[in-house]
C-alpha cells in the first residue's frame, strides 16, 4: 500500500479570497488522494469563528478586537476591493454565476473529503478566542510543533 | 472512443469541481470500469492526467469537440 502524500497549509490570512484559495487547493489535494491538513493561525482563525456566539476575551483589548473582528466564514472581507463590504457580496455573485461553491460550502466539502482543520492554540489565547467560539468542524487545537511535525512529512507545504 | 460505464457531466463547472466529482464517482465504480467526464473548463486537459498520475487510475483518452472536452478514465485495480 503506497503511502499517501501529505499536504499542509497554514492559513494566516482572514480574507475571503485567500481562504477560498486555501480550501480549493486543500479540496483538490484531498480529491487526489493526499492527506491534507490546514493549520489556522492569527487572522486565519476568523474563518473558523462562529457568528452566532457573542465575542469573548479576557480584557478590554481582546473584547474590542473580537467585536471589531467577528469574522465567520460567510462574512469575511476581500483583501482588495472590499468596498466597505460590497466587494464580498459582488464576489459571491460572480461565484454563484460560475457555479462555484461558497466558502462555507467548501469547508463542508473539505470535511467530507477528510481534510483536517487544526486551530492554533497560541493565536486563540492571544486573541481571546475560546473553543465555544469556533465552529465544531475544527478537528484539533494544537501548536506549532504539531504543524511542523506534519509539515516535515509533507510533500507540499503552503503559507497562505 | 472507449465505451463508458458511467458518464459525469461537469459542463459549466470550473476547477476543481470536475476533479472532485470524478474522485467521488470513481470511488463508487468497480475496478476496470471506465468513466466518461464531460467538461468545458480547459484545465481538465492537464488536471485529469495529473489526477490519474496521483491516484493510480488510468487516463485513457481526451476528445475535444468545439469547447467541450470528453475525458475517459479507467478505475485502477482490475
Amino acid at each position: 500500500m503506497e503511502e499517501k502524500k501529505k499536504l499542509t497549509i497554514i492559513l494566516f490570512s482572514g480574507t475571503m479570497d485567500r481562504a477560498l484559495a486555501a480550501f480549493i487547493i486543500a479540496n483538490t489535494g484531498a480529491a487526489m488522494g493526499m492527506d491534507v491538513s490546514i493549520f489556522f493561525t492569527f487572522w486565519g482563525l476568523n474563518v473558523l469563528k462562529r457568528y452566532d456566539r457573542p465575542p469573548t476575551g479576557k480584557g478590554w483589548m481582546r473584547k474590542l478586537l473580537n467585536w471589531m473582528n467577528r469574522g465567520s466564514a460567510g462574512r469575511l472581507p476581500l483583501s482588495r476591493f472590499n468596498f466597505a463590504g460590497m466587494g464580498p457580496w459582488m464576489m459571491n455573485r460572480l461565484m454563484r454565476e460560475q457555479r462555484m461553491a461558497s466558502l462555507p460550502e467548501m469547508i463542508a466539502q473539505a470535511k467530507a473529503l477528510g481534510v483536517k482543520l487544526i486551530a492554533c492554540t497560541t493565536s486563540c489565547g492571544l486573541m481571546g478566542i475560546s473553543e465555544e467560539n469556533v465552529v465544531p468542524d475544527v478537528d484539533l487545537f494544537a501548536g506549532a510543533a504539531t504543524y511542523l511535525g506534519e509539515a516535515t512529512q509533507a510533500s507540499v507545504n503552503l503559507f497562505i | 472512443m472507449p465505451k463508458a460505464d458511467a458518464t459525469l457531466d461537469c459542463i459549466g463547472l470550473y476547477c476543481p469541481m470536475p476533479i472532485i466529482q470524478t474522485a467521488a464517482q470513481i470511488a463508487k465504480m468497480a475496478p476496470g470500469q471506465v468513466l466518461e467526464v464531460l467538461a468545458d473548463d480547459k484545465g481538465i486537459a492537464t488536471d485529469m492526467p495529473a489526477w490519474c498520475a496521483s491516484t493510480g487510475n488510468e487516463f485513457l483518452e481526451l476528445e475535444k469537440e468545439g469547447d467541450e472536452y470528453r475525458v475517459y478514465v479507467r478505475k485502477k485495480g482490475a
